[in-house]
C-alpha cells in the first residue's frame, strides 16, 4: 500500500472518532468493516477482529481493500448489483451474500450495510458493513420448515451470545466484558465453520429472523460507538441524514466514481461564488503538494505564480464563459513554490438535466516521466478523463437517490 | 411479406440518402472510407485484448476478476477517442445536453428526451418477417463510413497480453474488427462494434462474433458499459453485423428484475428466466470459461434466427450476465395490432428500451413518462407465455445438441454447418435440470 493511501486510511478514521474508538470497536464480538467512499477505491478503513476470524485474513490484508474482494465466482451477481445500488443511493441494505474466506471456501452470510452521515453537512462519511454468517445447513429459500428448525437451534446455543447483542445496550459495561463473549462467539463460529466444510454450496439462502436481528443489533451497537466517539472530536456523525448535503458537496457515489480515475484533475462548480474546487483527485494532490482540505472550497488561482502568463489566464476565462473546451500550456506553482509547466485541458461537464454543472480541469505535467503511460498521447489522456467525468456526473445526477440535483 | 415504416437511425455521417455522392477528390472515393478504394495504406489505433480463455472467474480465490478501479485501459481509450470525436464535432448533437431522468417507481425505468435523434430522415420501409437476410452491398453498410468515425481496431492479442498500437496499419487480409462511433448517440460513449468489418457479414450472430462482443465487455471492465444486439425484425436497421454499446452508470430495470433458475449446464452456465418484468426473457450467467458462456448464448441466438424469431441481446455486468429476449413487436406493428397511442410515441423497442432505458422523442412523452407507460409499451414487445415456452423448448434442444456434439468431438470450433435444429442428435439438456417446463 502506498504511504499516501495509508495515511488517508488512518486519517479517515482518526480524524472523525476519538482515539479510544478503535479499542471499543475491537472489543465488539461482531464481524464488521468500516469503509470510506471518499478515498479512491472505497477502501476498508477499519476491520473487526470478528471479521478476521471469520474470513481468515490478517488485518493488513483487509485494510485498504475494497469489500468486493471477498466475493467469488459463485457470488450472485444480482446481489452484488443491489449492494452497488445501495451505495449509490446512500441507503441501508440487508442481503444474503455468498462470500469467500482466504482459503477459498465459500460461505453464506447476511450482509447488513448502512451509511454513516455527517451531522454537520449531511454527507456520507463511512459505510458500516456487518457480516453475520448464516448457520448451516443452509436453507434454500423456500424451505420453511428448515428455517424454523434452524432458527430454534440458533436460539438455543446462541442464547448467551445473542442475548447481550439483542438486549444489551451499548453501555461501556457491556463492551468491557466482551473479550469473554468474543471468545464464545468465535468458538461458536469455528464450530459452524467445520460443519460447513465439504458441504455443497446452496444457490440461494435465507437468513433466519434471529440472524437478521443479530445484524441489526450489531449495526446499532457500532453506530452507538461511532456516534459517541465522534462527539469527542466535535465532528458528529449520525445514522440518519439530518440535512441534505449542502452546496459544493458531492454525493459519495460520485466520489467513488471519480476516485477510479487515476490522473490529475479537479472539478470546479461555476454556480458557487468564486468557482471553487469541489473535487480534487489524489494525483492532483501529489502533483501540487497540497492536502485535500487545502484545495477543496478554493478557487484554482492558488496554482498561479509570478511568471504565469496573463494571456493564458484570459484564454481560460473566456473558454469558461463560452462553455467551450480549451487546452493551454500554463506555468503553475506547487505548494513548495516550485514551478512546473502544466499542459491543461478544461471542459464543461453537464448534469442529467443537460445543464453545465461543473468544469473539469485535467493537468499533465510536461516532461514528467509517466507521460507515455499505456501509449496514449497527452491529448487522449486529457479526453479520457473528461469522458469518464462526464459519464459519472451525468449518470449520478439522474434523480434516483438523494444526490444533489 | 410484413413491412413496417420507420425513420432509420443515422449512425454515420456517410449514411446520407444513397443518391448523394460525395465529390471525388484525390485517391479513393474521396471520403476516406473503409472500402477497397481508400483502405490501402490506412492506419488506425489497434487494441489487442488478452484472450480470457481461462475464465471470468476461475478459481475459488477471492481476488479473481474483481478489480474495478482504476479505470481499465480499454475504458480510457474508448472514452478518450469518443470525447475527441465529440470535440471534433462529428456527432449530430451533444447527447450530454439531452435531459434524462429515472422515472419514479419500483423498477427505475430511465427516460431520456432526445429531440434531435430522429429529425430530418424520411420513414423507410423495413421488412420485419425475415430475421436472416443476405447482405446487400448497395445499401448503407459500415464499409462506407469515414475513417475518422472509427475509434480503433479490436482484436485478440497474439502473445496473450494486452497491447496497444496508436498507429497500426489496417491489415485488409486479416479482416479487422473495428469500433466506430454512432453519430446519433443515445448515451455517452455510444459505439458500434463491427466484427470483421471487411467481410461484410449480414446481421446474424455466430460464435466467434459473439465471443468478440463478450471480450469487449470483459475488457472494458466497467459494469455500466453494456453491449446490445438487435436482430432484423427486432429493430436493427442496418443489415451489416454489429453490436452497440454505451455508458450509463445506473442499473437498468432488467438487471434488477428477479429471476428463477431453469437449469445448469455441464459447462457451468446457469439459465434462468426473468420474473416480474414486462418482457419475457432468459438470463445466462456463470460458465467455467468465458467461451462456455459465449457458446451457450450464441447457440441460443443462432437457434432463434434459424427459427425466424426476432430477438434482442443485452450483455451486462462486464460480460457476466447476458439477457436474451425473443420479441414480436414489429410483427404486431406490421399486422396493425399495436395501438395508435403507442405508435405515436415512435419509440422503437430495441434492446435498450427493453432493458429499461427509454429514449423519447417528444417532450410531452418525457414529461408524462411513468412506470405504467413504460410497462405498457414493453408488454407489447413480449411473446405470450405459451409462445415463450415453445421458443424456450427449441432453444434448450439446440443448446443440448451443440453440447452433446462437443462432448463427442472434443473441442468443436464452428458448428454453423450443423443443422442441429432440424436434426437434433439429443433432445435433452445436459446437466442438472430443475424445471424444464416453464409455467
Amino acid at each position: 500500500m502506498d504511504s499516501q493511501l495509508n495515511f488517508n486510511i488512518e486519517n479517515s478514521f482518526n480524524s472523525r472518532y476519538s482515539y479510544c474508538a478503535r479499542q471499543v470497536l475491537d472489543e465488539l464480538p461482531d464481524s464488521f468493516t468500516i469503509s470510506d467512499p471518499s478515498i479512491s477505491g472505497h477502501p476498508i478503513v477499519f476491520v473487526s477482529k470478528g471479521f478476521l476470524k471469520v474470513f481468515g485474513y490478517s488485518k493488513d490484508e483487509v485494510v485498504g481493500k475494497n469489500g468486493r474482494v471477498f466475493q467469488g465466482p459463485k457470488t450472485d451477481r444480482k446481489s452484488v448489483m443491489e449492494i452497488r445500488e445501495a451505495i449509490r443511493e446512500e441507503r441501508s441494505i440487508q442481503i444474503n451474500l455468498l462470500n469467500y474466506r482466504k482459503d477459498g471456501t465459500p460461505f453464506w452470510m447476511l450482509f447488513h450495510m448502512s451509511p454513516v452521515f455527517s451531522k454537520e453537512d449531511g454527507r456520507v462519511i463511512h459505510f458500516v458493513g456487518v457480516q453475520v454468517p448464516i448457520s448451516p445447513p443452509w436453507r434454500p429459500r423456500w424451505s420453511a420448515s428448515g428455517a424454523v428448525r434452524n432458527g430454534a437451534n440458533m436460539c438455543d446455543d446462541g442464547d448467551r451470545v445473542c442475548g447481550n447483542i439483542m438486549f444489551g445496550s451499548c453501555r461501556r459495561e457491556v463492551c468491557s466484558d466482551t473479550p469473554v463473549e468474543l471468545s464464545r462467539v468465535l468458538a461458536l463460529e469455528s464450530v459452524l465453520d467445520d460443519s460447513s466444510r465439504g458441504l455443497g454450496i446452496e444457490e440461494t439462502c435465507e437468513a433466519s429472523y434471529l440472524e437478521k436481528q443479530k445484524a441489526e443489533a450489531a449495526i446499532n451497537k457500532i453506530f452507538s460507538v461511532l456516534t459517541r466517539h465522534s462527539e469527542l472530536t466535535g465532528r458528529f456523525v449520525c445514522a440518519k441524514r439530518h440535512c441534505l448535503p449542502g452546496a459544493g458537496i458531492l454525493s459519495s457515489s460520485l466520489n467513488i466514481s471519480l476516485g477510479r480515475i487515476k490522473q490529475s484533475f479537479v472539478l470546479t462548480d461555476p454556480h458557487l461564488p468564486d468557482m471553487p474546487i469541489v473535487y480534487a483527485s489524489d494525483a492532483f494532490l501529489r502533483l501540487t503538494g497540497y492536502a485535500r482540505d487545502e484545495v477543496l472550497g478554493h478557487n484554482c488561482r492558488f496554482l498561479r505564480g509570478v511568471d504565469t502568463d496573463f494571456s493564458t489566464l484570459y484564454q481560460i476565462k473566456e473558454s469558461i464563459q463560452t462553455e467551450q473546451a480549451c487546452t493551454v500550456r500554463i506555468l503553475n506553482y506547487r505548494k513548495d513554490k516550485s514551478s512546473f509547466w502544466n499542459y491543461l485541458h478544461i471542459s464543461p461537464v453537464r448534469n442529467a438535466s443537460g445543464k453545465v454543472a461543473y468544469f473539469v480541469g485535467v493537468q499533465i505535467e510536461e516532461g514528467s516521466k509517466n507521460q507515455d503511460r499505456n501509449g496514449l498521447c497527452p491529448e487522449m489522456r486529457h479526453r479520457s478523463v473528461v469522458g469518464a467525468v462526464k459519464v459519472a456526473v451525468r449518470s449520478l445526477s439522474m434523480g434516483a437517490g438523494p444526490s444533489r440535483s | 411479406m410484413l413491412r413496417i415504416k420507420r425513420v432509420p437511425t443515422v449512425v454515420s455521417n456517410y449514411q446520407k440518402d444513397e443518391s448523394e455522392e460525395a465529390a471525388r477528390r484525390g485517391g479513393g472515393c474521396g471520403r476516406n472510407c473503409l472500402n477497397k478504394c481508400c483502405i490501402q495504406g490506412a492506419n488506425l489505433p489497434l487494441y489487442a485484448f488478452k484472450k480470457l480463455n481461462k475464465v471470468v472467474c476461475d478459481k475459488g480465490m477471492p481476488e479473481f476478476e474483481n478489480r474495478e478501479p482504476p479505470v481499465a485501459f480499454l475504458d480510457s481509450l474508448l472514452l478518450g477517442e469518443w470525447e475527441d470525436r465529440m470535440q471534433r464535432g462529428l456527432f449530430r448533437y451533444d447527447v450530454t445536453a439531452c435531459e434524462t431522468k429515472v422515472i419514479p417507481g419500483q423498477h427505475g425505468f430511465i427516460a431520456q428526451l432526445n429531440e434531435g435523434r430522429h429529425l430530418k430522415k424520411r420513414p423507410t420501409e423495413f421488412r420485419v418477417d425475415k430475421v436472416l437476410q443476405p447482405f446487400d452491398g448497395n445499401k448503407f453498410n459500415f464499409t462506407k463510413v469515414g475513417q475518422e468515425e472509427v475509434l480503433f481496431q479490436f482484436e485478440a492479442s497474439e502473445d496473450g497480453e494486452v497491447q496497444f498500437f496508436p498507429n497500426a496499419p489496417v491489415d485488409v487480409e486479416n479482416s479487422p474488427s473495428v469500433v466506430a462511433i454512432n453519430v446519433s448517440p443515445i448515451e455517452y460513449g455510444h459505439v458500434l462494434l463491427i466484427p470483421r468489418i471487411l467481410e461484410c457479414l449480414p446481421q446474424r450472430i455466430d460464435r466467434d462474433s459473439f465471443l468478440l462482443a463478450l471480450h469487449m465487455a470483459a475488457e472494458a471492465g466497467n459494469p455500466y458499459f453494456r453491449l446490445g444486439y438487435n436482430s432484423l425484425g427486432a429493430f436493427a436497421t442496418i443489415n451489416h453485423l454489429h453490436f452497440q454499446a454505451y455508458y450509463l452508470s445506473v442499473p437498468f430495470p432488467i438487471e434488477k428484475a428477479p429471476t428463477e433458475k431453469i437449469t445448469s449446464l455441464d459447462g457451468g452456465v446457469k439459465i434462468s428466466k426473468l420474473l416480474n418484468y414486462p418482457v419475457r426473457g432468459l438470463v445466462f450467467e456463470g460458465g467455467n470459461t468465458l467461451q462456455d458462456l459465449s457458446n451457450t448464448v450464441s447457440d441460443a441466438c443462432m437457434c432463434l434466427q434459424d427459427h425466424n424469431v426476432p430477438y434482442n441481446v443485452l450483455i451486462a455486468d462486464c460480460g457476466r450476465r447476458i439477457f436474451l429476449f425473443p420479441q414480436c413487436y414489429a410483427e404486431k406493428q406490421a399486422l396493425g395490432e399495436v395501438s395508435a397511442e403507442l405508435l405515436d410515441t415512435q419509440v422503437n423497442p430495441a434492446v435498450w428500451e427493453i432493458s429499461g432505458h427509454m429514449v423519447l422523442k417528444r417532450k410531452k412523452d418525457f414529461e408524462e413518462a411513468s412506470e405504467e407507460n413504460a410497462w405498457r409499451l414493453l408488454a407489447e414487445v413480449s411473446l405470450s407465455e405459451e409462445r415463450f415456452q415453445e421458443v424456450y423448448a427449441f432453444i434448450s434442444e439446440a443448446i443440448a445438441a451443440h453440447a452433446s456434439l462437443e462432448d463427442s468431438d472434443g473441442k468443436s470450433e464452428s458448428l454453423e454447418d450443423v443443422d442441429a435444429i432440424t436434426n437434433p442428435p439429443c433432445a435433452m439438456v445436459t446437466g442438472t435440470q430443475e424445471c424444464l417446463v416453464l409455467q
